[in-house]
């Protein structure tokens, strides 16, 4: 369903160039009519013209450089500069965003809103100046930013520092106190040091830095300095995902005298990387100067920062103070900073989206003009490409406006160029015949146009598949999926969806209800069919309803049957509820989907054999010209129309008179008979001779004759004749030919006719070989899709069996228990499976089934769908996420 | 068996892969860039390649090195989708892929740290690919087993150690043979592992590996022509297996002179075709030569499905792109002429 998000993005602008004035009505039938037409352009009215004809957006620009790669092309300096804005912007954009000031959805909306707003890009920036502009803002806005970040990252230093000494202090203290309580407690600080040697693994609290640091100290104190400078420790941060390799490197490069003692403080602005990131506070102690260096080296390779933690306490308390201070001197200032920067963008901010919006749309038109040829003098530049035939003057007019608005000194040239003129660029001509195809859809028809597409795009004025799709689909859908109580839910998402409508567009949607978005119109009509056939099926939840009065059925003890008192009409709308809930209720109800199912087949095959006839009635032969193709009406359409009517259409007039008849004959034995014994008068056993069935052997022995012709008229004379046609040609060499308009030089008229010569080349094996695969394609194709229109049937007894077991097996079960409790539990299992499995699921696959009966069943009867869709440069179209 | 049981764990990768593939520079690609004539012309044909989401768009650095990195980033991120992708046994086969990686870095930063280089310009040096934890750490080390010991130990490369720890100090010569001993149970280690991934696999891998032993085989000699490293320690450096072993790997540990190695070589099919289809006698036409070889194995490697050999094969190609790339950009840097750009299109490029 990957058409819907297309659908959604084409939608607004398609909307809104039909809403524009001055359009001839369009028709949904077949593609626009298209020219291809050529642009000469004086250079000085070049850029304008181009910004002019994307507001417009009705041209279609042919790339006239193809040879040229991106960066050889003229104006790749200013696409770079326009580029170089964008990312500024961008940029800009990051920084709002960042400081909380812009939404950057909100803002790429509004220069979407920016880009379709005709007024906003009429007071054009000047291109220079924005540049100007831009290039300040973002010299301020960087020289801002950078300040700040050195403020910061001093900042993150003194948070780590403050730490260092909180934490670091702390595992002193405690060591200290443990010490103490031991050495009270009367053991030497040498049985100490040794009980905390062996206790240093089990417990963080072991007194063994402590009573190191005391004995350090003590060695210290007591004139022993090589004590104090041989036990050294180093205190700082590492982050926590990495501490446990510290630690292992650090015991390894120091053979094992090493005591690290360490303590989580959770995220922290680390100052070298400018993020968050969870840190542990260590201290590290060690002896000797030479692991000293070794331990500084290890710390810098774990990107451990390292702080001077001083050994007293009180000068540790000193230093804290001093820290806090200077931390809140620095918070003062950096929210100066800040202060300054938000001015800056906020003003920024005011501009943004006018400025994006220009940027984008000139970076569009540099884009588009790189796609022109530049004469030689450049005085001039040459631009082709296609334009819908209706909206020729409203382009004139652009290219008039532009003109006039530049002051060039002379207008541009409009022409149209004929498919005999020599092209510029290679493969012109082919270029020519191929013109793209452009339907102007409406917001509700969009939709089913997105459906038709997504299998392929119309080939240039073929009969467009989607007007009947909008009603077929919908109902093939409903048949599938009809239940009355279904229909209302759905027409609820649906409905609502259409009358807020204004306010979701506006909203960005996940990727889910933007998909149901898309398909909204869709979604209403859907169940509305959906509703329509519930009340056939009669059922709401798998319930019937008596909307239409009571059964007129009766029992009669008697008979031990239900019989139908005299006079009484039968159940006015839809099936009789009599019939629910009786053991007969699934052979009838099967029986009727299941003709119903062929019926509809048929008919809606049939449907696509008629169109294939309107387009071989205007078979187009170039962009503005069209002819009759009689041979493909008589020796096509014609016989494929009577091979299917013989064949399935006889079935289904048989169902409808057997429906209309109450006729007892077996269906089944009349179509097998028809095939294999023809001429066979018997219609079952249960059918009487007077049966209106009976006796049709005759005409059945006839049809199945026709259908038989109609195989080898299919296959044979198309192919002969068009063999026939061209041998003729070729005898009689060009003479029949158009003269072209224009023989100004022999060597263009060579041109033509070699390209002429190259199109008729003519391959009658291929032609044979094509025709017999659609033919044989044709005739199984009847049998099989016939076969395939049943999955409707299938698909509604799918959906009513389910809808039925939730019902009885959740609902009836639950309610029968009389319990509050389980009829609570039980409508919300019934609720559920209501919603998850019946209005999701089973939507879902009756949604792919009903496609899948448009894209193979239907569209294969005339569908070529190898046309490629109308692009036209349009400012309105820029995508924003693309910036 | 092979093919029936592949895709099951490794299905998805290897179409990811054969995606990456497709999306090398082709030969018209290189030859547009040659038509190149500023860094800004160049940046902007990237930009319609592969690798255009990952020139990122918001710097305005437009410096060759840091295009560079740009283009090594997106190979990295590739190598790692792929790494997470990838189930065990290709996890493990795609993390031996890295151990060369590895290799080089370590010995970068310690011949770096030998030269007083900074330890973070040494960092920044280093392949992605070959980064692990405590890499920066080689630099405390002093000798061999203060290396092994502080850090090797907990990379995966500790297993090649085994057996080649010498206590002395590092120096270049030590360092250089290091690692050649690493490569060279590398290659063994790789080998032996394909071996035991059995199939299709061990087939692809077995050319790799070892033209893979016979091109450092080769190398070792050409390098060791005028140094005093004695017969045994050469071989002592040869793979266990490959096209030369053991013969030509024994003549080769002998030679004195580049003609021999010549001559040696034209015994042995692979290669005597090679040096005979090159006229050059330079010791620089021999690594060419054979880098060229390696990608072609590197295409037949792709021409077979239901293997790891074309993860390997990809990550070679996508080296041979970025190095091609470093040579049109320092080209382009050095002089606009096109004749100099002209030098690198001989290079092995593939117009896959």
């Amino acid at each position: 369903m990957a058409h819907f998000e297309g659908v959604n993005g084409g939608e607004e602008s398609s909307s809104r160039l039909s809403g524009s004035p001055g359009h001839a009505s369009t028709s949904l039938w077949r593609s626009e009519e298209m020219q291809f037409v050529q642009l000469v352009i004086p250079a000085e009215a070049a850029h304008d013209t181009v910004a002019r004809l994307g507001h417009v957006g009705l041209m279609q620009f042919k790339d006239l450089n193809t040879d040229k790669s991106a960066f050889q092309r003229t104006y790749a300096n200013q696409v770079k500069r326009c580029d170089e804005m964008q990312r500024k912007l961008r940029f800009l954009l990051d920084e709002m965003v960042k400081v909380g000031i812009a939404d950057a959805d909100a803002k790429l909306q509004a220069v979407t809103h920016a880009l379709a707003d005709p007024e906003l890009l009429e007071s054009s920036y000047e291109l220079d100046e924005l540049e100007v502009t831009l290039e300040e803002l973002e010299k301020d806005l960087v020289s801002i930013t950078t300040a700040a970040s050195k403020l910061r990252k001093s900042e993150s230093e003194l948070v780590e520092f403050q730490l260092v000494l909180e934490k670091a202090g702390q595992f002193f203290e405690d060591a200290k106190r443990t010490g103490a309580s031991l050495r009270g407690s009367g053991g030497s600080p040498r049985e100490v040091e040794l009980s905390g040697s062996h206790h240093a693994d089990e417990s963080i609290e072991s007194p063994l830095m402590g009573s190191d640091f005391t004995h350090a100290r003590q060695g210290a104190a007591s004139g022993y300095p090589g004590l104090s400078s041989r036990l050294g420790f180093i205190a700082g941060l590492v982050p926590t995902a990495k501490l446990h390799q510290f630690e292992r490197v650090a015991f390894r490069a120091m053979r094992g005298n090493v005591f690290l003692k360490s303590s989580p403080v959770g995220p922290v602005r680390d100052p070298a990387l400018d993020e968050k990131v969870n840190k542990d506070v260590f201290v590290i102690f060690f002896s000797g100067d030479r692991s000293r260096s070794k331990m500084l080296k290890i710390c810098d390779a774990f990107a451990a920062n390292r702080y001077p933690l001083p050994e007293e306490p009180h000068r540790q308390a000193q230093m804290h103070s001093e820290v806090c201070t200077r931390l809140a001197e620095l918070s003062s200032t950096s929210r100066a900073g800040d202060d300054q920067g938000r001015a800056l963008m906020l003003r920024a901010s005011h501009h943004w989206e006018s400025w994006m919006a220009a940027t984008m749309a000139e970076k569009a038109t540099y884009h588009a003009m790189n796609k022109f040829s530049i004469d030689v003098t450049s005085k001039c530049l040459v631009a082709q490409g296609w334009i819908p035939s209706a909206s020729r003057a409203s382009i004139a007019d652009a290219l008039r406006y532009a003109a006039a608005r530049s002051n060039a000194p002379v207008e541009t040239i409009f022409s149209t160029v004929q498919a005999s003129a020599g092209l510029r660029g290679g493969g012109g001509a082919s270029d020519l015949r191929n013109p793209p195809t452009y339907f102007r859809t409406t917001k509700v028809i969009t939709a089913f146009q997105g459906l038709v597409d997504a299998y392929g795009v119309a080939r240039y004025r073929e009969m467009n598949p989607t007007v009947f799709t909008i009603v077929t689909f919908p109902f093939l859908f409903a048949v599938m999926f009809g239940d009355v109580g279904h229909g209302l839910l759905m027409l609820m998402a649906g409905l609502y969806m259409v009358l807020n409508e204004k306010k979701m567009q506006k909203k960005k949607l996940n990727d889910i209800v933007e998909m149901a978005f898309g398909g909204r119109y869709l979604i209403v009509l859907m169940s509305v069919f959906s509703i329509y056939t519930g009340l056939l099926y009669n059922e709401m939840f798998s319930i019937p309803m008596t909307l239409f009065g009571p059964t007129k059925w009766v029992w009669s003890s008697d008979q031990d049957k239900y019989v139908m008192p005299a006079g009484a009409a039968p159940y006015a709308f839809g099936v009789d509820p009599i019939w629910h809930g009786t053991k007969t209720e699934l052979t009838f109800l099967n029986s009727m989907k299941m003709k119903m199912s062929i019926v509809l087949g048929v008919i809606q095959m049939l449907l696509g054999v008629a169109v294939s006839c309107f387009n071989h009635l205007q078979k187009p032969t170039g962009p503005q010209t069209s002819e009759r193709d009689t041979l493909s009406i008589t020796c096509e359409f014609v016989p494929r129309l009577l091979f299917l009517t013989c064949t399935f259409g006889y079935l289904a007039i048989l169902i409808l008179v057997k429906w209309f008849t109450a006729s007892k004959a077996d269906l089944y034995l009349l179509m097998i008979n028809m095939f294999l014994s023809p001429g066979a008068n018997e219609c079952g056993k249960n059918c009487p001779e007077t049966d209106p069935l009976y006796g049709l052997g005759g005409l059945a022995g006839f049809l199945v004759f026709v259908a038989f012709c109609c195989v080898p008229w299919m296959l044979l004379p198309k192919p002969l004749i068009i063999r026939k046609r061209h041998a003729l040609k070729s005898q009689g060499g060009h003479a029949y030919g158009i003269l072209s308009a224009e023989e100004d030089s022999d060597g263009d008229d060579e041109n033509g006719n070699a390209g002429g010569g190259e199109e008729d080349e003519y391959n009658f094996g291929e032609e044979m070989v094509h025709q017999m695969i659609h033919t044989i394609e044709y005739v199984l194709g009847s049998v099989s899709n016939t076969a395939s229109y049943l999955r409707l049937w299938a698909l509604s007894l799918a959906h009513s069996q389910l809808s039925s077991v939730f019902y009885e097996k959740c609902f009836v079960a639950a309610m029968e228990t009389g319990s509050p409790v389980a009829i609570v539990i039980g409508f919300y299992v019934w609720a559920m499976a209501t919603l998850g499995v019946l209005m999701v699921m089973e939507s879902l696959s009756a949604f792919l089934h009903a496609l899948r009966l448009h894209w193979v069943e239907y569209q294969n009867k005339f569908y070529v769908g190898d046309g490629y869709s109308f692009e036209p440069f349009a400012f309105q179209t820029l995508n924003t996420n693309e910036t | 068996m092979e093919m029936a049981t592949f895709n099951l764990n490794d299905g998805f990768p290897e179409a990811i892969l054969r995606g990456f593939k497709g999306a090398l520079l082709t030969s018209s690609d290189y030859s547009l860039m040659c038509q190149c004539e500023s860094l800004d012309d160049m940046k902007m044909h990237l930009a319609t390649t592969c690798y255009g989401n990952s020139l990122d768009k918001d710097s305005n650095l437009n410096t060759t090195s840091h295009l560079i990195e740009c283009c090594t980033d997106k190979f990295v991120e590739e190598f790692q989708y792929l790494r997470c992708q990838a189930d065990k046994r290709l996890g493990e086969f795609l993390d031996i892929c890295t151990y060369p990686y590895m290799i080089d870095n370590i010995v970068l930063i310690v011949s770096g740290c030998l030269h007083n280089q900074q330890t973070h310009e040494l960092l920044e040096k280093c392949h992605p690919l070959g980064m692990f934890d405590s890499i920066a750490t080689l630099a405390v080390a002093q000798n061999m087993q203060e290396l092994y010991d502080l850090v090797l130990v907990d990379t995966p490369l500790a297993k090649y150690f085994h057996g080649s720890l010498s206590s002395e100090d590092l120096t270049e010569m030590h360092i250089e043979i290091m690692r050649n001993k690493l490569y060279k149970s590398f290659i063994e280690d790789f080998h032996q592992f394909c071996s035991k991934i059995g199939g299709t696999t061990a087939e692809v891998m077995a050319t790799f590996l070892s033209f893979e032993a016979d091109r450092r085989a080769i190398a070792i000699t050409l390098n060791s022509l005028g140094t005093d490293l004695n017969r045994d320690d050469k071989l002592s450096l040869f793979c266990g297996f490959g096209a030369l072993h053991p013969y030509g790997q024994r003549d080769l540990a002998r030679v004195e002179d580049f003609d021999e190695v010549t001559k040696i070589l034209s015994g042995y099919p692979p290669y005597s075709l090679l040096i005979s289809a090159s006229s050059g006698s330079e010791e620089q036409m021999v690594d060419k030569i054979m880098s060229g070889y390696e990608l072609e194995l590197c295409k037949d490697a792709f021409m077979q499905q239901f293997h790891y050999g074309v993860f390997w094969s990809y990550i070679k190609l996508k080296e041979q792109e970025i190095r091609n790339l470093i040579g049109y950009l320092s080209a382009l840097c050095k002089s606009n002429t096109a004749e100099s750009t002209m030098v690198y299109r001989s290079e092995p490029h593939l117009g896959v």
